[in-house]
């Protein structure tokens, strides 16, 4: 069949514009563009993703990338995406493997709700002339509280503090660049906040970020050693990822080179396999026991995160971890991104994280056992609207990752297990890497954040509210719009007009 | 220095094994406390009883002997050091391994070895005496697992072994009668192959006994992944 003429996009050149200088074939690691000996360009139009960087970088603006006019036939119930991956599948025999989070025209329930603000009874507050608080603390609880011989209050251990309620999810070196890495350690240690490591270990030249760093512990455990244990503020363990739920992780040995390899600490060139299991999780006693030996290996100074998938259960999941002695649970619902991901597992398994949170939110006071573990939710938090929400349904705090990716300069192209990101984000080549300049990525995540933040201040004014405490699990300034009854009980809302 | 161990909690052990300054330390009366020696580095610590849990777990250095047997998730994570077991050892031991040694006397329970991998310098060895239940060496990236059966028994293997190996070695004494899956394949030991386990056997031997020589000049089966031009799962979507 004819690849060109199934092109998903169609790119035009405009003759009377381009100059002929070459940067499209330059800036294109997709190989789309290619001078032929005659010197004439040839556009292979099948190549692209349409990732805009030739468009962005052509100085002449003579390109314009547009969704392929020419389609195979399609109807209501074979869309075009349908079609396209059947012809996939023909071809290769392969099972479909995407990147970043589930792109299906699904409900997302925080469009779905509205947010309340104050009129006439209660007065707004304006944040630019009041103090608001977003400071959030993640990790030990003072379950107890005990005095001193001083008479000060003794912690319980070690909470991390957060100036806003947003920390940078995990992305490991080796899915995405050293730049990419640099520039999210820089800005977290600039924003208050944190990110997070991934499972593919710390980066020696990043071990000074520690106190803004979280470092995951997965069921590979690559990377995993004294130091780099204790080089974090936090652990996660990582149980399970929103973009693949039961399912392990696989960077292939083409991509495990240079310092990849030294910092995953496996030989280059060897496949780094994360088994979907922990072999030596069975349990919620298996689980505390993995809890509490990292808690021994740190002695006692770091909380300890659990991330999962948000899946069917997760109300009676997120109870065991809370009785695991996990610090934090970490809620990564169905529309949560990904490096490489199979296809089906990431637009058909887990459920959306706006409910689990709120049923796990529910479940954790039924129980009484809500104020033994801080929740973070992740999983497609888009702005800050959706963070007021989160919280409002129960969060302590979120985590972005696309979010931070977009911030960067990732045009959702969506094709990271490529490993030829053009923007120089999701790939390991080092021309393509030295494409992102980390000085400007850091910038760009700092204004993004800080943007955030004053639009939660804004959003929480209006609705009276000066602390984030008293936004936590507030659902009466929830609304839900055009959702039934089965949806707002679980939500814990009420609909709009009500 | 020695520490009684009973009657104490594993929090509490842990915490006076901690404050020891000594180089040595002895941990007698010890009944199932976990996570002694865990990330322990530098010192040498004899346990007199059953060790827990998690004992060595992401162990730096040194060494750690216990004269009895250790429970489940010996040595998890383990990064160097020595770690000997006098009696045998539970489930899921050496998980994750990624350097030191690991000498067990008896029998390892289900699990031994999964996931051990190697890098550089560090090569993780993991060597039972006795006979290892199902499921060793599963995911098996790096490293050497030894299982000298030395009572003999008809099966020093259970069912299951080195399920996704795909490296490392696994040297088993005698022959193999449990069925292996595809991505590995098992011939006898040649005399190169013997090379690399010789030191492992000579450690072996001084810490429990044995004749050392007598033992590397048996019969062993190698496991080794298979090497497979990796078939392409994935069509990039």
């Amino acid at each position: 069949m004819n690849a060109r003429a199934r092109a998903e996009f169609e790119i035009l050149k405009d003759a009377s514009r381009c100059i002929d200088c070459g940067v499209c074939e330059k800036q294109c690691a997709n190989g789309v563009y290619k001078k032929a000996a005659d010197g004439r360009l040839l556009i292979a139009d099948e190549k692209c993703v349409n990732c805009q960087r030739c468009v962005e970088m052509c100085p002449a603006g003579a390109l314009k990338v547009i969704r392929n006019r020419n389609t195979p036939q399609s109807d209501g119930n074979w869309h075009l995406r349908a079609v396209r991956e059947i012809y996939r599948q023909a071809e290769t025999g392969g099972v479909l493997l995407s990147s970043m989070g589930n792109p299906c025209d699904m409900p997302a329930y925080f469009d779905r709700i509205a947010v309340n603000a104050s009129q006439v009874t209660n007065p707004p507050i304006d944040p630019l002339r009041e103090p608001m608080e977003t400071r959030v603390y993640l990790g030990a609880q003072n379950r107890q509280i005990t005095r001193g011989r001083d008479g000060k209050i003794q912690p319980e251990g070690k909470a991390l503090r957060l100036e806003v309620p947003v920390m940078f999810s995990a992305m490991s070196y080796g899915s995405i660049s050293y730049n990419a890495h640099a520039a999210l350690a820089r800005a977290a240690r600039e924003l208050g906040t944190y990110y997070n490591t991934g499972e593919g270990g710390l980066h020696r030249d990043f071990y000074e970020y520690g106190e803004n760093t979280i470092v995951q512990v997965a069921s590979g455990r690559f990377g995993v050693h004294k130091d780099y244990l204790n080089a974090g503020a936090a652990i996660e363990i990582k149980m399970g990822q929103g973009a693949k739920p039961g399912i392990g992780g696989h960077l292939p040995g083409e991509k495990t080179v240079g310092d990849i390899s030294v910092t995953r600490m496996i030989p280059p060139g060897s496949d780094a396999i994360s088994p979907a299991p922990h072999h030596d999780i069975y349990s919620i006693e298996d689980l505390r026991q993995l809890v509490d030996s990292l808690k021994e290996a740190t002695r006692y100074q770091k909380p300890i995160f659990v991330k999962v998938a948000a899946v069917h259960n997760i109300a009676a999941i997120a109870g065991g971890i809370a009785r695991s002695g996990a610090d934090v649970i970490v809620l990564d619902g169905w529309r949560g991104g990904t490096g490489a991901a199979p296809t089906r597992i990431r637009d058909n398994v887990g459920i959306p994280v706006e409910l689990a949170l709120a049923s796990v939110d529910s479940r954790l006071r039924a129980e009484g056992i809500r104020d033994r573990v801080c929740l973070v939710a992740g999983g497609s938090i888009r702005n800050s609207a959706d963070m007021v929400k989160a919280i409002a349904l129960g969060a302590d705090a979120v985590y972005i990752g696309t979010a931070a990716l977009i911030a960067m300069g990732c045009h959702v192209c969506r094709s990271c297990h490529s490993g030829r990101c053009n923007w120089g984000i999701a790939t390991q080549q080092p021309e393509l890497v030295a494409r992102l300049n980390v000085d400007e990525a850091v910038k760009r995540l700092v204004n993004l954040v800080t943007a955030w933040k004053h639009e939660m201040e804004e959003m929480m004014g209006g609705m009276g509210i000066n602390a984030i405490e008293a936004l936590r699990g507030n659902r009466l300034m929830l609304r839900g719009l055009g959702l039934n009854s089965r949806e707002l009980d679980i939500l814990g809302i009420m609909h709009a007009g009500e | 220095m020695e520490i009684y161990a009973k009657g104490m909690g594993y929090l509490q052990l842990n915490e006076a094994v901690r404050a020891c300054t000594d180089n040595r330390i002895s941990i007698r009366g010890c009944n199932g406390q976990r996570f002694i020696a865990c990330a322990s580095s530098g010192r040498q610590i004899d346990v007199h009883g059953v060790a827990g849990n998690g004992a060595g777990a992401y162990m730096e250095s040194g060494v750690l002997n216990v004269y009895g047997n250790a429970q489940d998730a010996l040595a998890d994570t383990m990064n160097g050091g020595e770690v000997y077991v006098f009696g045998s050892c539970g489930d899921a031991a050496a998980y994750a391994m990624r350097g030191g040694e690991v000498f067990v006397r008896g029998d390892a329970g289900y699990r031994a070895g999964v996931h051990m991998k190697e890098y550089g310098e560090h090569v993780p060895a993991l060597v039972i005496g006795g006979r290892a239940g199902c499921f060793l060496g599963e995911y098996l990236a790096g490293g050497i697992i030894a299982v000298l059966n030395l009572q003999n028994s008809a099966q020093a293997l259970g069912e299951e072994a080195a399920r996704g190996m795909h490296g490392g070695r696994i040297y088993v004494r005698g022959g193999i009668n449990v069925p292996l899956p595809d991505c590995v394949t098992a011939r006898t030991a040649d005399k190169e192959d013997m090379c690399v386990l010789a030191g492992y056997l000579k450690k072996f031997c001084a810490a429990f006994g044995g004749d050392a020589k007598k033992l590397a000049a048996e019969e062993f089966t190698l496991i080794t992944p298979a090497n497979k031009a990796s078939k392409r799962l994935y069509a990039g979507n």
